[in-house]
């Protein structure tokens, strides 16, 4: 327990889930990125997967939406201290992506649109845990919000669901991403608070 | 892209006394906090603020750290959130020598590094003038000649923070310009119409794209959406335009 500041009594939530430590709901949706927004043409659109072998894998607009859908229902949790709860996504299971792709590699880097990257144990990307979206609750994802696509990794802080995603390198070695660079945790899990580097 | 941070003693929280409590606006004011063994920071970083109750139960909040360091003392600038049950402790029942805790300095992007030779565009909304006000004292306090611009949109005159000092500081920092957008109330005697922030004001009170600005632009979602738009429509680089949302965080 910290340290009591005098006279604080806070708002308590009652009933409800459990929140990850920290947190505070929300039922906005706030943004966190650090420059403009991309504008991405569908036309031109494309997600690339590259394996460290140099083998690559890339889907255009209508090729990803033609591929099996799913509509994960999730909570998600922002480094900057909100959870929203039941979120609805449509999108492909990253499971589907690296159905048949031939890799060793025990790391991911996802990039983005606009430069952005964040990285990722592989492992977090497979088991029905992670997706490319393209439309949140009922319609296309706004692009402050990541659209036309964004990576879907609820079980981590947010900013591991890269907005605007372009792809994803499959890597051996970890290679830290633009905020894990600029101080926050490498991992990010919400559970166990690992906000920044050294948590 | 590269940032880099302190990382040294991010991930432990300490405590903070208040010294000091200044008003800036009805709904702002400017807290500053004793924190012994402050590593220092950078104009533009935050903190995080965490109030824990008599039976443990705890509440935590970002802040922008408001001037460059002062030793092992730092200032926030709070605004009021309706219903914030952060933002209303620290405004309403936070008294001198009342411990809180604080984390960082955090966040190693926005940020302007007074080594920096760029001139610097700051576009400011309502309460996201406080980092960006961080760099222009920042810039006084190291005796950087870089050239700032500030252009900082706010509702009404009352709601300008910092009223005074920016006005001393555009006449004696030399190399500021602060330039003003109200956007429902203006000043008696201000020639123009009270309007959301346009491509005429970016254009005006900010750098061409040619000199190759580093521009900050801090506020509401909405408001950095649409001037980091209009940044790029006008022909400045993304990764010359760093940005920072302000959400209702309580």
């Amino acid at each position: 327990m910290g340290i009591v500041s005098p006279g604080f009594q806070g708002r308590r939530r009652t009933g409800g889930p459990a929140l990850p430590p920290g947190q505070y709901l929300t039922d906005d949706f706030p943004v966190l990125s650090a420059g403009p927004t991309p504008k991405v043409p569908l036309d031109t659109w494309e997600f690339v997967l590259s394996t460290e072998a140099g083998a690559e894998f890339r889907w255009t607009w209508p090729e990803l939406t033609g591929l099996p859908q799913e509509t994960p229902t999730v909570d998600i949790h922002c480094v900057t201290r909100w959870s929203k709860l039941g979120t609805r996504w449509q999108g492909v299971s990253l499971d589907t992506l690296l159905d048949g792709v031939d890799t060793a590699a025990r790391y991911a880097l996802a990039h983005s649109y606009g430069g952005y990257t964040t990285n990722l144990p592989l492992d977090d990307l497979r088991g029905g845990r992670a997706w490319v979206v393209h439309t949140y609750e009922d319609g296309p994802l706004p692009a402050e919000h990541g659209g036309p696509a964004r990576l879907l990794v609820p079980h981590l802080y947010f900013w591991k669901s890269a907005k605007w995603v372009h792809g994803i390198r499959l890597l051996v070695d970890d290679q830290p991403g633009f905020w894990e660079t600029a101080g926050y945790h490498d991992y990010g899990d919400p559970w166990r608070e690992q906000r920044y580097q050294g948590d | 892209m590269t940032a880099t941070t302190t990382v040294a003693g991010l991930a432990s929280w300490r405590v903070a006394r208040l010294v000091q409590r200044r008003t800036e606006t009805p709904t702002a004011q400017t807290l500053i906090l004793h924190v012994p063994g402050w590593p220092g920071h950078l104009p533009g970083q935050h903190v995080d603020v965490r109030l824990t109750a008599e039976d443990g139960y705890q509440a935590a909040r970002s802040y922008s750290l408001a001037g460059p360091a002062d030793g092992d003392r730092i200032a926030l600038t709070v605004q009021r959130v309706p219903d914030g049950e952060v933002s209303s402790y620290l405004i309403d029942v936070y008294a001198e020598g009342y411990p809180v805790e604080v984390r960082g300095p955090l966040g190693g992007w926005f940020v302007w590094r007074p080594t920096e030779s760029a001139p610097v565009l700051l576009v400011a909304g309502g309460s996201g003038v406080v980092p960006l006000m961080a760099m222009i004292r920042a810039r006084r306090a190291a005796g950087s000649r870089v050239p700032f611009r500030l252009i900082y949109s706010v509702r009404t005159p009352a709601d300008v923070c910092y009223a005074d000092e920016l006005r001393r500081r555009a006449r004696d920092d030399q190399g500021l310009d602060v330039a003003y957008v109200y956007t429902r109330e203006v000043p008696e005697g201000w020639r123009g119409e009270p309007h959301r922030i346009g491509l005429a004001d970016v254009n005006t009170h900010g750098w061409p794209p040619e000199l190759e600005p580093l521009c900050y632009v801090c506020g509401p979602t909405g408001f950095v959406e649409t001037v980091a738009d209009l940044l790029v429509g006008l022909g400045h680089a993304n990764r010359r335009i760093r940005t920072e949302r302000f959400g209702p965080t309580g």
